[in-house]
């Protein structure tokens, strides 16, 4: 839950979603300052439900970028519905939050 | 006296001609405010089509691409973990059940502006990193790591605190607070290191310019938007992270993060933007 | 004693788990649209496409077809980034009917996939990310429509900066 920082804002019939999630995502590709590379880490699965169905699923690979953000808008959400969002890792970490529409 | 004629020269270099009148070889005391008046007139000279309160946004004052990014970014700032983490520890009491509210005037809320300010009692500039490691130190706390972390953390949310206010920085008229300005002042022209730059090589002389894929920020406001979420880091980076990062980059020797002259140096930059709005915390390529 | 549960049993066993989460909705899986074509892992995590270097070779793994390009998709990237680390990118393919899926690919990155999008009935085709890139790169938005596959493209430069570190 503390990963997952979520504003999701009412207007008219719609929901717009901004999200910022900490996670390092590393690529694997990238080396520390003892000449070892870093072990991939990212984030392979978000997932945001309003309503007990999916409103959005990303799929993410090493390429995006850290502590990622992710901005869509969906319709059918009111302020004060619960929308929830969790993601799991290419090494099976995962978390998971339920934010309230504004 | 040759140090502030060079100083003075350096600023006038690239100023529009005539525009200003600046005593070049006058008496051997230094006057800040002129200085300043100076220092900010050249740059409004350079960039007359930048509103002055936006030179606190260094590269995104200076390119539009740059700008655009930084507005998409700005949606959403990587540095809200930090900011939120600052909120929690600022307000989390050290072991003797003190605060850092117990250390600062108006309990540290929205001061941020006037720091750095030279403490004619101590005779020294104190800087507000240095305040916090002091009320620490004077409440049985070690002191924090002055580059990044918790100290990042907490000066992030001390300078949202201020967010929109503006620099009050005051150089008294006491031989140690001029001594102090003119130690910052030398070490921001000074060349140095195996690139021979100076700050102003890059910061006054080349601000807006293109270093490889970068754009340089202008030295009037560079300090305002601090502490800073770096994407090259991919973490916060105080005041202090910065000046040896920099130092270490043109191939000069860094000095110590919490060493006086870089004090002194975050006091002539300060007194040089006084009168520009907080902008911190702040996010940077 | 111990019992060695043969490939089968696992893969069964995994496939119950796979439809139990979907069924609770704790995973992602898009309504009303055909499944990727192959290689999505327990999550739905389509391995194959994320590991491929060649653009066609992404999307064939991912979709089973090629794009075809489309002005109907507005792709916002950077003309030079002013970090490889964090490129904005903003794909709006409202313009298009029934989108059900976007993508960004940049084809100079090791690994040409870097996110993949579904978009359900009643979400908007429009999203908003930060992806990195390696160097000078075309980006690509690829935009699954109609069961159709329409793409666009836009270079953003990457330098050096010369004021890391």
């Amino acid at each position: 839950m503390a990963s997952i920082r979520v504003r999701a804002i009412a207007s008219d019939d719609s929901v717009e979603v901004q999200s910022l999630i900490q996670h390092p995502m590393d690529s694997g590709f990238v080396k520390d300052s003892t000449g070892n590379l870093i072990p991939a880490h990212y984030i392979e699965v978000v997932t945001f439900e309003h309503g007990g169905k999916p409103v959005m699923t990303a799929l993410w690979g090493p390429a995006v970028a850290k502590d990622p953000y992710l901005k869509f808008s969906f319709k059918g959400g009111k302020k004060g519905d619960p929308l929830k969002i969790s993601w799991v890792d290419n090494l099976g970490k995962s978390d998971s939050t339920e934010a309230t529409i504004m | 006296m040759l140090r502030r004629a060079m100083a003075a020269l350096l600023v006038l270099c690239g100023a529009l001609g005539g525009a200003l009148a600046l005593p070049v070889f006058a008496a051997d005391k230094v006057d800040p405010a002129a200085e300043q008046k100076a220092f900010q007139a050249y740059f409004r000279a350079q960039f007359p089509n930048v509103p002055q309160d936006d030179f606190v946004n260094g590269p995104y004052s200076m390119d539009k691409g740059m700008r655009k990014q930084w507005e998409e970014i700005m949606q959403f700032p990587p540095y809200d973990f930090a900011l939120d983490e600052g909120k929690k520890l600022f307000a989390t009491p050290f072991k003797n059940g003190k605060t850092y509210a117990d250390c600062f005037p108006n309990k540290g809320i929205g001061i941020r502006q006037d720091y750095p300010y030279f403490d004619t009692k101590a005779g020294e500039v104190v800087t507000l990193s240095m305040a916090v490691n002091r009320c620490r130190e004077a409440n049985g706390e070690q002191p924090l790591n002055w580059e990044t972390g918790p100290l990042a953390s907490i000066m992030a949310y001390m300078s949202e605190t201020s967010r929109g206010k503006r620099f009050d920085i005051k150089v008294p008229d006491d031989p140690r607070a001029l001594a102090a300005y003119e130690d910052g002042e030398q070490y921001f022209y000074s060349r140095k290191g195996q690139l021979n730059f100076s700050c102003a090589s890059c910061h006054v002389q080349s601000a807006g310019k293109r270093l490889r894929g970068d754009v340089l920020a202008p030295a009037v406001g560079i300090l305002a938007a601090f502490p800073i979420y770096r994407s090259d880091w991919g973490s916060m980076g105080t005041i202090e992270r910065r000046f040896t990062s920099c130092d270490a980059q043109t191939r000069a020797v860094p000095l110590k993060p919490d060493d006086k002259t870089y004090r002194n140096l975050e006091y002539f930059l300060s007194y040089m933007s006084d009168g520009l709005p907080i902008a911190g915390p702040g996010t940077r390529p | 004693m111990s019992v060695q549960r043969d490939a089968t049993e696992v893969d069964a066993e995994r496939r119950l788990i796979l439809k139990c989460l979907l069924a609770a909705g704790l995973i992602g899986g898009v309504v009303g649209s055909a499944p990727p074509a192959r290689a999505a892992d327990a999550t739905g995590w389509p391995t194959d496409a994320f590991k491929q270097k060649s653009q066609d070779d992404a999307l064939k793994a991912l979709y089973g077809k090629m794009p075809e390009e489309s002005d109907k998709i507005s792709l916002d990237t950077p003309e030079i980034a002013e970090n490889g680390a964090v490129v904005p990118v903003s794909v709006d393919a409202t313009a298009l009917p029934n989108v059900t899926s976007i993508s960004v690919l940049v084809p100079e990155n090791p690994f040409t996939l870097a996110a993949s999008y579904q978009i359900p009935e009643g979400t908007a085709a429009s999203i908003s990310c930060r992806i990195k890139m390696a160097k000078t790169s075309k980006v690509f938005a690829v935009v699954e429509a109609d069961g159709k596959l329409y793409s666009a493209a836009k270079e953003t430069k990457v330098t050096l900066g010369g004021c890391g570190g």
